[in-house]
C-alpha cells in the first residue's frame, strides 16, 4: 500500500478521540497533527470536545501552579546551598 | 577544575535550583502526605543534587534530573517509613478504566443547560474544587497529572522522572485525568451546580 495515500486517509471520530489527549499534549508528529486538525475543522462534535479538554487542562494548570514558595522555605534552601558551597 | 570555574559552576547551579523551587515544591506536594514533608523532601533532594552535581552533563537537563532525584528521595523515604514496601500503586492498574468524560456528562440533553454548558462548568469551577479533586487522587495518578498538566512535562520527561516506559505514562495519565474529571463532576453535583432554572432566573433578573 502506498504510504502517502494512507497518510491522506481522513481519520474518523473514533480515531480523533483516541488521539485527542496526545494532540492537546503536543505529542503527535506532524502527520498525526495535520490529520487531527483536518478532522477538527470538519467535525463540530470533536471540535467542541477538544476545546473543552483544552480549556480544562489550562484551568487545571492555572489553578494548581505554584508561582512562588514561602519565604521561609526559600531561605532554608538558600542556607543549605550556601553552606554546601562554602564547604566545597 | 580551577577554583574560579568551580565557583561559576556552583553559582549557576544554586541560582538554577532556586528558580526551580516552586516547580519542585509543587512536585513534592503531589507525592508527600503533608506540606512539611514536601518541604523536607525538596531540601533532601537539593542536598543530594548538590552532592551529585558533577553527574549533570547538560545544563538543559537540570529540571528532569532534579525531579528524578526528588522522586527517588520520595521513594526511599517511603521505603524507610514502611519496612515492607507495599505496592498499592501497581495493583489492579490494568483494570482501571479511563472512560469517564466530563464533556459527555455535560452534554446530556436532559440537564437543560442554558447556553454553553461546558464553558459554564469551567467558569464556575473553583480553585478549591481543583485542589480537592487532585488531592483525592491516588499518589501514582496525582504525580502524573502534576508533572504533565501543571508542570508541562512531555510524556518522555515524565517517563524519565518516574522511570517508566512512555506507553505506561500515556495510559496512566489517561486514567488519572478520567478520575480527576469524575471527581470534579461529583463535587459539582454535590454542590448542586446543576440548577438550570435558577440560572435562567438569574439571567432574567
Ligand atoms: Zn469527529
Amino acid at each position: 500500500m502506498n504510504a502517502r495515500t494512507s497518510d491522506r486517509e481522513p481519520i474518523d471520530c473514533e480515531e480523533a478521540l483516541e488521539r485527542l489527549a496526545a494532540y492537546l499534549d503536543q505529542e503527535l508528529d506532524r502527520t498525526g497533527r495535520d490529520e487531527m486538525e483536518r478532522h477538527l475543522e470538519r467535525c463540530r462534535s470533536c471540535f467542541s470536545r477538544a476545546e473543552f479538554e483544552r480549556r480544562l487542562k489550562e484551568r487545571i494548570q492555572r489553578g494548581l501552579v505554584l508561582d512562588e514558595v514561602p519565604r521561609e522555605f526559600e531561605e532554608r534552601i538558600r542556607t543549605l546551598l550556601g553552606r554546601r558551597a562554602s564547604e566545597s | 577544575m580551577c577554583k574560579r570555574h568551580g565557583n561559576e559552576e556552583e553559582t549557576w547551579f544554586a541560582e538554577a535550583v532556586l528558580d526551580l523551587l516552586p516547580a519542585l515544591l509543587s512536585g513534592a506536594l503531589s507525592m508527600a502526605a503533608s506540606r512539611a514533608d514536601a518541604e523536607d523532601l525538596v531540601a533532601d533532594a537539593v542536598a543530594r543534587a548538590w552532592e551529585r552535581r558533577a553527574d549533570l552533563r547538560e545544563r538543559d537537563r537540570l529540571r528532569g534530573w532534579l525531579f528524578r532525584i526528588l522522586r527517588n528521595c520520595f521513594l526511599s523515604e517511603r521505603r524507610r517509613r514502611h519496612a515492607r514496601p507495599h505496592e498499592i500503586s501497581l495493583s489492579g492498574e490494568g483494570e482501571e478504566d479511563a472512560s469517564f468524560s466530563l464533556f459527555e456528562r455535560l452534554h446530556q440533553p436532559f440537564l437543560l443547560w442554558w447556553g454553553n454548558p461546558e464553558q459554564e462548568f469551567l467558569n464556575t469551577l473553583l480553585e478549591e474544587d481543583l485542589e480537592r479533586a487532585v488531592n483525592g487522587l491516588p499518589e501514582h495518578h496525582r504525580v502524573v497529572v502534576v508533572l504533565a498538566d501543571v508542570q508541562g512535562f512531555s510524556y518522555a520527561e515524565v517517563a524519565e522522572v518516574l522511570e517508566l516506559p512512555v506507553g505506561t505514562v500515556r495510559s496512566r495519565l489517561a486514567r488519572a485525568r478520567s478520575r480527576l474529571q469524575e471527581a470534579l463532576w461529583n463535587h459539582a453535583v454535590e454542590r448542586g451546580l446543576k440548577e438550570p432554572e435558577a440560572r435562567v432566573r438569574g439571567l432574567l433578573e
